[in-house]
């Protein structure tokens, strides 16, 4: 009974966990590899989620809203990545403050709180129609599109600007008297993480039916939590793993979520129960070792 | 090739901290030239090195290299004139990444960097040869990642990375100094090895007047950010730290200097 309850919940998680899957790939980006703590998640993702709506209404083609939810979701790193390294604010604040001012922004964009989909002509439109159970072509379609941004994202960050990225988290006193700018970097790093954001906002909105003004919120914790997740199995020693990590971890972390719902879990509680998991996570090997935990950040 | 002109630096100007780090030192450095600089603790010895290299910019005077005036170029504009390597052996490296993705990203010094491979596979045999002269066994190591090596493995690493692009002015700032005695001898060696077969011009930090005195054509000795003195050619080769205590030992401050 409670079995077939819980196999029930998997397709629900696969289609979530890997729409949010995409988050915590930028989630990687910024906290992992560059080790930047970016809290602009929160706001790129009802920001993506806001563009494409509005666009959808104004009857652009939904792949255009898409790319233009991208674009935008890029900028919004970069403006983030600009406040940090050239007027010099502290990244946490630096974040909290872009995201504070994406919700007067996207409440601009949308022109209200929220913008339902449910009746219109979206991506995901012609998949639903198809004459097979919803969840087939919808998984198809996230799976597909979230790990073409994983390899993507490996290949890049094996290239020779990745490589300056990975060097910039990782000791950027060493990187810059190689040549590179690491203010630049950051600033890349930060514009390439939240479009990945936006893009799983866009795609979020259409496959939920509405845009919302509030659905960002919670999700860089959500994200971490993902993340640790999906390290507790495959590890962070390499770039592959720790994108590997950040999908596997969004579904695992969406399969505990709405099999905790199944069981009686308040949905109003959700947020509590992840923050607990996060910090859990975080704070027993710190505990155990008597020393830092898990995350290394610059600018904090 | 490097040329200070009256350079000065004040730390905490105008404060009760006030300090001079640097009190109008003039210095030339000719090409193929070894300068090692001695001193005790803020003496201003890495403070020479920082404004060499740009981590900080002096208030009065003027930086050249290779004739270019260089004085207030960013540190990672002069990227291509300078190799530098610290006291930590953590500061060299990308400890999270593979031996040869750092030696594929000293490669690159000072270069544009765009969207080819970041380990360009014609380089990795070169890799793989340069490696096998430590004599660390790393040239089959290639994709450890750098947190698996000792400090000295990873000193090492981090000269070979700055020969590979062959800087016009190498600056090691007590490089050694980390280490424990047997492995800073070795890369002691190595350095030596690799800046005479190069013909390196190097400036060289040391808190240890032995090494300071055995290594290099140039000896300068820095006191409160003044040059106390400035041995070379013949005179230098003949040193002994005894003729330097006969010599200088009303001045010398700081008998750790001696060990």
């Amino acid at each position: 009974m409670l079995l077939s309850s819980l196999l029930r919940t998997i397709p629900i998680s696969l289609e979530q966990g890997l729409a949010y899957g995409l988050v915590a790939i930028g989630i990687v980006i910024t906290f992992r590899i560059l080790a930047f703590p970016d809290l602009t998640v929160d706001g790129s993702f009802p920001l993506g989620a806001a563009v494409v709506a509005r666009l959808i209404m104004e009857g652009v083609p939904p792949i255009y809203g898409i790319l233009m939810a991208i674009i935008i979701g890029f900028l919004a790193g970069c403006c983030t990545g600009l406040l940090n390294t050239k007027l010099k604010i502290n990244s946490l604040l630096a974040g909290i403050l872009m995201m504070t001012m994406l919700y007067s922004i996207n409440l601009r964009i949308m022109g209200r709180s929220n913008i339902q989909l449910l009746t219109v002509q979206t991506l995901l439109t012609p998949l639903e129609n198809l004459d097979v159970n919803r969840f087939i072509p919808i998984i198809a379609f996230f799976f597909v599109v979230t790990l073409c941004i994983k390899f993507l994202t490996d290949m890049f960050l094996h290239t020779q600007l990745g490589f300056a990225m990975r060097a910039t988290g990782d000791n950027e006193q060493m990187i810059r008297t190689l040549g590179v700018d690491t203010d630049n970097m950051t600033v890349l790093g930060l514009g390439i993480s939240n479009a990945f954001v936006a893009l799983s906002g866009a795609l979020v909105a259409q496959d939920q039916g509405f845009s919302d003004v509030g659905m960002g919120i919670g999700m860089i914790v959500a994200g971490l939590a993902s993340i640790i997740i999906g390290e507790a199995l495959f590890g962070k020693k390499t770039v592959r793993r720790m994108t590997m990590a950040a999908v596997v971890g969004s579904i695992i972390y969406k399969f505990i979520i709405s099999a905790g719902l199944r069981m009686g879990l308040a949905p109003t509680d959700l947020k509590m129960a992840t923050g607990v998991m996060v910090i859990l996570a975080l704070g027993i090997p710190a505990l155990k070792k008597g020393k830092e935990g898990k995350l290394h950040l610059r600018g904090v | 090739m490097v040329k200070l002109e009256g350079i000065r630096k004040i730390f905490a100007k105008g404060t009760i901290d006030e300090k001079v780090a640097i009190d109008r030192i003039s210095l030339h450095i000719k090409k193929g030239d070894f300068v090692t600089i001695i001193g005790s603790n803020g003496a201003g010895k890495s403070t020479l090195l920082n404004l060499t290299s740009g981590t900080f910019f002096p208030d009065e005077g003027e930086v050249f290299i290779s004739g270019s005036r260089v004085t207030q170029l960013a540190e990672h504009r002069r990227s291509k004139y300078l190799g530098r390597i610290f006291q930590n052996p953590l500061t060299g490296t990308a400890s999270s990444m593979t031996i040869e993705e750092n030696l594929a990203m000293a490669d690159l010094r000072g270069q544009t960097r765009g969207l080819r491979w970041g380990v360009a596979k014609a380089r990795r045999e070169h890799y793989r040869e340069i490696l096998k002269m430590l004599e660390l066994g790393l040239e089959n190591r290639l994709k450890d990642t750098v947190s698996l090596l000792s400090g000295g493995q990873r000193q090492s690493l981090t000269l070979l990375m700055v020969t590979l692009s062959l800087p016009k002015l190498l600056l090691l700032d007590e490089h050694t100094a980390a280490l424990d005695p047997k492995t800073a001898q070795k890369v002691m060696d190595l350095t030596q090895k690799i800046v005479e077969e190069n013909n390196l011009t190097t400036v060289m930090v040391t808190h240890n007047m032995p090494q300071a005195i055995q290594y290099g054509n140039r000896m300068i000795m820095l006191h409160e950010g003044k040059v106390q003195f400035d041995i070379h050619g013949e005179e230098k080769k003949a040193l002994t730290v005894e003729e330097v205590v006969r010599r200088f030992g009303a001045e010398l401050k700081d008998e750790a200097l001696l060990v």
